[in-house]
């Protein structure tokens, strides 16, 4: 395809590319273990809170994910001297909040305030961390709400999709499963859930990122002041490492009645330490990761089968892949399937454009400064990249790197990672309708998800 | 019980605010701040759902997407590619009273996206393949976000129709397949003509910019738009509600029962200073667990699984003109009561209306408000569409700055009287009945 910038002369040039700018990052382990990591951006005088403890397990456990998921709804359901209330109108009243998630490899409690608010959030965090009560009858109500939840996701058709997604991948591995059932939740007890904080809630191998209008060294003060309690024991868990991907048939799941059919394919991708790892994210943008892609641009902007496709690198501690998703009408179910195989075939096995590469490099380096320009963007990116052991300054290394890549470089690993013969396919949508068309593609092979009734 | 502290002071931004109006009566704001490396841009015209004529429901939004679709001197895809390929990203969406274009991009980008907002601002190129293309786009986007998932479209498609009668009020905004299928290229020309004038738009840039260089690229790009009569915007006033209004509609993939309720309040842009308590009211009955609602509905009866409240149907406060309502949406517990809910949300009204607020309620509440309020102006991009729509729908963007200050002014009796305004008697509601049930 050629681009208008080949034709139409009048566009603007660039300026000067800056260097990228990495803020300036005070780093402190508190004495209890806890690794503190302050940023100050004032651009507005609020502060942001990351604080993400490892929590994998060392083999899969549905379980264990109740648990989790569970101590998440409950972490802030009281205390031996807050209640529920207490903790929520204390956090307003310096404009703040907290709220806790979970995934197979961490617990991540986020919360933001008034700038000047920041001891009090610590505060009410440490309360928190040492001393949640998890009720009976708050931990009964939020494990009804819970269970309500999963109940609404299993019906959506994104969720089901990453569901069957998970299980075909990981097999075995922890990470097949990551939302438990209703079944699973109602079995949990409020002393599994103080047992499970006990164990695994301590501040070793915990990152706190403060991120905001104060001072680093303040802002590590105030953590270590109100934090130095926070303690114990406790277990580590090492997380095996993912399995190789097993291409074979193509997964169906049926929904009966589904308008859309949920395309998912996985390849296999690197770790971001990994040399191949930048030229693997252009080559990922070319193929579908951004708008400006073949992909995105065939199977939207030419032909109309979906609105928003996307491919995108999934890191986790224990490895990671490279996940394409489209919703896309069920009557062009596996037309869009073949399209899609076509330009990973095409990724495969001939280097892209010159221009191709630029664009993509262009938008990784451009993004890495918007992902940067904000509180809650240097809080999530610090806090993320603490998880898997590396700081800010990677980005500079890697701007590098993705300076330096090469059309060479993108065949090369679109050749040993985008190849379709490594992928592996789900399709959930109405499969009387689209099994017999996508059966003319590749091998397909039913598979029901375990949807348990209320 | 912990100590109470005192009420925090309520920051505020000040962020400077520089603005202008060109030739072709394009407004223009720019909001430099050198933070970071990076500039937000957004161009908002003054249309958006509500000026649909009848019977092409879905158009001002079938409409952006034809913006994106090439211009006389861009081939289609090449907007896409000139941000991306400047390290930036881009959006647009259509909303009740506006629609907005938009990209961030690194600061050595500020002249080339000037550029694509002018270019596009003089004319779409609009073609018969482009149309056809785009409407099956917006018809899978349909597809994901109202029709082949649960809640589609709760509540801000379905509540309007029961609130209000007039066409431009209670239509469906992401429109009928029927309407988008025949949509022509001549009804795209005229929408064009008539509501993308430069004189109906603002343009905002924030972000790390030097005013004087801004101002002359944003004058070697936009002067030249050549200047066309901006429409007048018609008043979309209905009376208000006589009576109690009630609708239900079975959800065939929902699998529990839902229902959301609304009153009307006071003109947000006429009647600022009536409007303003309302949006304080709406946290203090749903924001986070301290608040009345959640207090009462999910942590004490247990009769809903969430709730939350917002103004507008979209639940941008600050971004939505006359008539508008607070909105309160609830998810319920298998084989949940909705008479019920709505009782206790009536009872908890009347509460607030009799009993006041509860010591150190309405401050802190306000203090998140402040939060909520800041952060969403740390990003350059949300802080240019601010900028944009404020200009465009209250005359002066520097209000951005007074924000946070003026929802920490709302007094408790002012919240007190707009509690009082929560009857049943001015109350449209619409329940989702579970037809995905177990």
């Amino acid at each position: 395809m050629s681009t208008a910038a080949e034709v139409f002369t009048g566009m603007p040039e660039l300026g000067p590319n800056r260097k990228l700018a990495l803020p300036k990052v005070v780093e402190r382990t508190l004495p209890n273990g806890l690794t503190g990591i302050a940023i100050r951006r004032s651009a507005v005088p609020l502060v942001e809170l990351r604080l993400r403890v490892p929590l994998g397990t060392t083999r899969r456990s549905e379980p264990f994910v109740a648990r989790t998921t569970l101590l998440s709804q409950t972490l802030f359901s009281g205390t031996s001297k807050m209640s529920t209330m207490d903790i929520a109108a204390e956090l307003q009243a310096v404009g703040g909040a907290l709220n806790a998630g979970t995934d197979p490899d961490r617990l991540l409690i986020s919360g933001n305030a008034l700038g000047s608010g920041l001891d009090r959030i610590l505060e009410i965090l440490a309360e928190v961390l040492t001393d949640a009560a998890y009720p009976t009858t708050e931990v009964d109500t939020e494990r009804d709400r819970l269970v309500d939840r999963i109940q609404i996701a299993q019906t959506q058709p994104a969720h089901l999709a990453r569901v069957a997604l998970l299980r075909r991948v990981y097999g075995t591995h922890p990470y097949a499963v990551q939302t438990p059932t209703p079944r699973q939740v109602r079995a949990v007890t409020p002393r599994s859930l103080r047992t499970l904080h006990a164990e695994r809630l301590h501040p070793t191998g915990a990152t706190l990122v403060i991120v905001g209008d104060v001072a680093p060294a303040r802002a590590l003060d105030a953590a270590e002041a109100a934090l130095s309690g926070w303690n114990g024991g406790g277990k580590q868990a090492q997380l095996p490492a993912t399995p190789p991907l097993r291409p074979g048939p193509l997964t169906l799941v049926d929904r009966p009645d589904a308008i859309q059919s949920s395309l998912r394919i996985a390849l296999p991708a690197v770790e971001r330490t990994h040399p191949d790892h930048a030229a693997l994210q252009l080559a990922n943008l070319v193929f579908g990761g951004y708008f400006s892609s073949r992909w995105v641009e065939n199977i939207r902007e030419d032909k109309g089968y979906t609105y928003g496709p996307h491919s995108y690198v999934e890191h986790s501690i224990a490895g990671s892949t490279l996940v394409a998703t489209a919703e896309v009408a069920t009557e062009v179910t596996a037309p869009a399937l073949l399209e899609t195989i076509y330009e990973l075939g095409r990724m495969a096995t001939r280097p892209p454009q010159e221009a191709e590469l630029e664009q993509a490099r262009q938008y990784a380096l451009g993004t890495l400064q918007l992902g940067m320009a904000t509180q809650s963007g240097l809080a999530g990116l610090a806090s993320t990249y603490a998880g898997f052991g590396l700081r800010l300054d990677y980005l500079a290394d890697h701007a590098v790197r993705l300076a330096a890549v090469t059309r060479d470089d993108i065949a090369e690993v679109a050749a040993r990672y985008l190849a379709p013969a490594g992928s592996v396919t789900v399709v959930l949508g109405d499969a009387a309708r689209v099994e017999p068309s996508l059966a003319a593609l590749m091998p397909v092979e039913r598979s029901v998800l375990p949807v348990d009734e209320s | 019980m912990p100590r109470t502290p005192p009420a925090p002071r309520i920051p505020a931004t000040k962020y400077p605010v520089e603005r202008f109006t060109l030739g072709n009566g394009l407004r223009v704001v720019l909001a430099p701040d050198r933070s970071a490396p990076v500039i937000g841009v957004a161009v908002v015209y003054d249309v958006g759902i509500r000026s649909e004529p009848e019977g092409r429901t879905g158009f001002a939004h079938l409409f952006e997407h034809l913006m994106f679709q090439g211009s006389q001197n861009l081939e289609k895809l090449a907007h896409f590619r000139y941000v991306q390929g400047s390290g930036g990203t881009f959006n647009g969406s259509t909303h009740l009273d506006y629609t907005d274009y938009f990209e961030t991009m690194p600061a050595n980008a500020l002249e080339r996206a000037l550029f694509l907002e002018a270019d596009r601002m003089r004319g779409p190129r609009l073609t018969e393949e482009n149309l056809r293309n785009q409407v099956d786009v917006v018809k899978e986007e349909i597809r994901v976000n109202v029709l082949n998932r649960p809640y589609g479209g709760f509540p801000w498609l379905k509540l309007p129709p029961v609130m209000f009668d007039t066409f431009a009020n209670a239509h469906d905004g992401y429109g009928s397949f029927v309407d988008l299928e025949s949509a022509t290229v001549a009804e795209a020309a005229e929408f064009f003509r008539d509501y993308y004038a430069a004189g109906n738009a603002v343009l905002a840039v924030a972000g790390d910019l030097d005013v004087n260089t801004a101002t002359a690229l944003v004058e070697r790009h936009f002067a030249t738009v050549p200047k066309r009569s901006a429409p007048v915007r018609p008043g979309f006033a209905e009376p208000p509600m006589q009576a109690e209004r009630r609708a239900a509609y079975t959800d065939r993939l929902a699998p529990l029962p839902a229902v959301a309720a609304a009153w009307r309040v006071p003109d947000p842009i006429e009647d600022f200073a009536a409007y303003l308590p309302h949006v304080v009211l709406a946290e203090v009955l749903t924001d986070g667990d301290a608040s009345r609602l959640v207090q009462r509905l999910v942590l004490r009866d247990r009769t809903v699984t969430s709730i939350g409240g917002y103004l507008g149907f979209m639940g941008e406060p600050f971004a939505v003109r006359d008539p508008t309502a607070l909105v309160l949406q609830a998810n319920l517990p298998p084989g949940g009561d909705v008479d019920k809910v709505l009782r206790t949300i009536d009872e908890e009204a009347e509460r607030i209306a009799t009993d006041g607020l509860t010591p150190g309620e309405l401050a802190r509440t306000q203090a998140r408000m402040a939060t909520h309020t800041l952060r969403d102006t740390d990003a350059v991009l949300g802080r240019a569409l601010h900028l944009a729509v404020i200009e465009q729908q209250r005359g002066d963007a520097s209000l951005v700055n007074d924000l946070p200050r003026l929802l920490g002014e709302v007094t408790e009796a002012e919240v007190v009287a707009a509690a009082g305004m929560l009857r049943p008697g001015r109350r449209a509601a619409v329940e989702v009945i579970a037809g995905g049930a177990r």
